[in-house]
């Protein structure tokens, strides 16, 4: 009996083969190879289930599980004649993706024969199975799906280490949106302690946390968000003496401070340790936000604004 | 002849507007980025000392803009204006905080 099961199966496939080989055009994993290393401009779509990514996927990849195809294909590939090779494990659920954006009006899809078996089997390397976990997979598939984050953008969230100077008004925001989209360390250098007053706008910090220093609490926060980050608290002011030492160690540095030395401290600092410097002000209702990064060859806030105010003459 | 009064709009910041009672955009005069900023600290005198510093120059941490150009890379105060043209004063802003608490500490 289970030879006969599957003896049907195999005539399905074939007859699959068959109906979709007329119907849409496969590519051998040469030619899909060949056209990953000419760079051309085209879409590798893996449309695998997420514990089969977890295994291995072909570099260079972007993800759209079967099941989602039909809805988000077109928010994902707005463009329609840009060609598209689809694959999966064996390359026969490819060929019914591929009939199915033919049908969407794709005008170049293509289905890779024989999957990522086949290559597998033709000595192709595939990107291992120990970078994104099944449940990561499922975390980040949003991002997967955004053709400017993709596996390798996630991946990069993973590895970036982000420094929030403050965990207050500006900090707090920002910490919530880094932990949730997966950014793997963040640093939080924070002298001050949560205060009733604070609890309207720095929304990392709960009733609860009154009292607090507010690394602690942010740091708790941002557990319960995604336990996958890493927290590195700095229960200390900023000053010129630990600055260089604490910027070394990150990629990228928000600063969330609410007053002018510590702003041009952060500024000095980033500028020295060549480090972007990711700046924002808030008054009342009115608020300013730049990226300076004088290393790429930009401007810094030294430029925007040559010197601080004396204290007293604008409010912070 | 009479010369032509041209108007032109300029842009308060939050932290200046109570010294301009209270006004977002003040319709104001002047044929240069000088003379309008001259007829503002005559009309509002309480702006004169922020924008000002004691030898008449603009402030360093205050950036006026006309249209979207910084002055500083145009002609300065010598700017030339045409009516319509819009004004923005753009302080340093250091805050994360609601209502102006001046806290010396960074985290707000």
């Amino acid at each position: 009996m289970k030879i006969g099961t599957l003896k049907t199966i195999k005539a399905f496939k074939d007859w699959l083969i068959i109906k979709a080989t007329r119907e849409g055009s496969e590519i051998s994993v040469e030619e899909t190879h060949q056209l990953l290393h000419d760079k051309g401009p085209f879409v590798l779509l893996d449309i695998r289930e997420k514990e089969e990514i977890a295994v291995g996927y072909i570099k260079g990849a972007t993800f759209l599980s079967q099941h989602l195809l039909n809805e988000k294909v077109e928010n994902l590939l707005p463009d329609k004649d840009v060609p598209v090779v689809v694959y999966c494990a064996g390359g026969i659920r490819s060929l019914a993706a591929a009939r199915v954006m033919k049908e969407k009006g794709y005008t170049h899809v293509f289905s890779m024969a024989k999957g990522i078996e086949g290559w597998k089997a033709a000595g192709y390397e595939v990107v291992g199975d120990s970078e994104l976990t099944p449940h990561q997979l499922s975390r980040y598939s949003r991002h997967l799906l955004l053709k400017d984050v993709g596996m390798e953008g996630q991946m990069q969230f993973l590895k970036a280490k982000v420094l929030l100077v403050g965990a207050g008004g500006l900090g707090c925001p920002a910490a919530l949106y880094l932990a949730a989209a997966g950014v793997g360390t963040l640093g939080i250098i924070d002298s001050d302690k949560v205060d009733l007053t604070n609890l309207q706008r720095q929304v990392l910090h709960g009733l609860a946390d009154v009292g607090r220093p507010k690394t602690e609490s942010a740091k708790d926060a941002i557990h319960r968000i995604n336990p996958d980050v890493k927290v590195v608290t700095y229960q200390e002011r900023l000053t010129p003496q630990n600055a260089l030492e604490i910027f070394d160690k990150y990629d990228i540095i928000i600063d969330g401070s609410d007053n002018f030395p510590t702003k041009y401290l952060v500024n000095d600092a980033s500028f020295f340790t060549g480090k972007p410097y990711i700046y924002g002000g808030v008054f009342q209702f009115e608020g300013q936000a730049s990226v300076f990064f004088p290393k790429e060859g930009g401007p810094c806030l030294r430029c925007l604004f040559p010197e601080p105010p004396p204290p007293g003459l604008v409010p912070s | 002849m009479k010369e032509e009064q041209m108007e032109v709009h300029v842009r308060i910041p939050a932290p200046l507007k109570k010294l301009a009672g209270e006004q977002d955009v003040i319709k104001s005069q002047g044929k240069t980025v000088g003379e309008v900023l001259r007829w503002l600290t005559d009309t509002y005198p309480g702006l004169e000392e922020r924008l000002r510093d004691e030898t008449g120059q603009v402030r360093r941490f205050i950036n006026i803009y006309v249209n979207d150009e910084d002055i500083r890379f145009i002609q300065n105060l010598q700017t030339p204006l045409k009516e319509g043209d819009r004004i923005s004063i753009i302080p340093a802003i250091a805050g994360g905080s609601s209502f102006g608490e001046v806290k010396p500490d960074h985290g707000t």
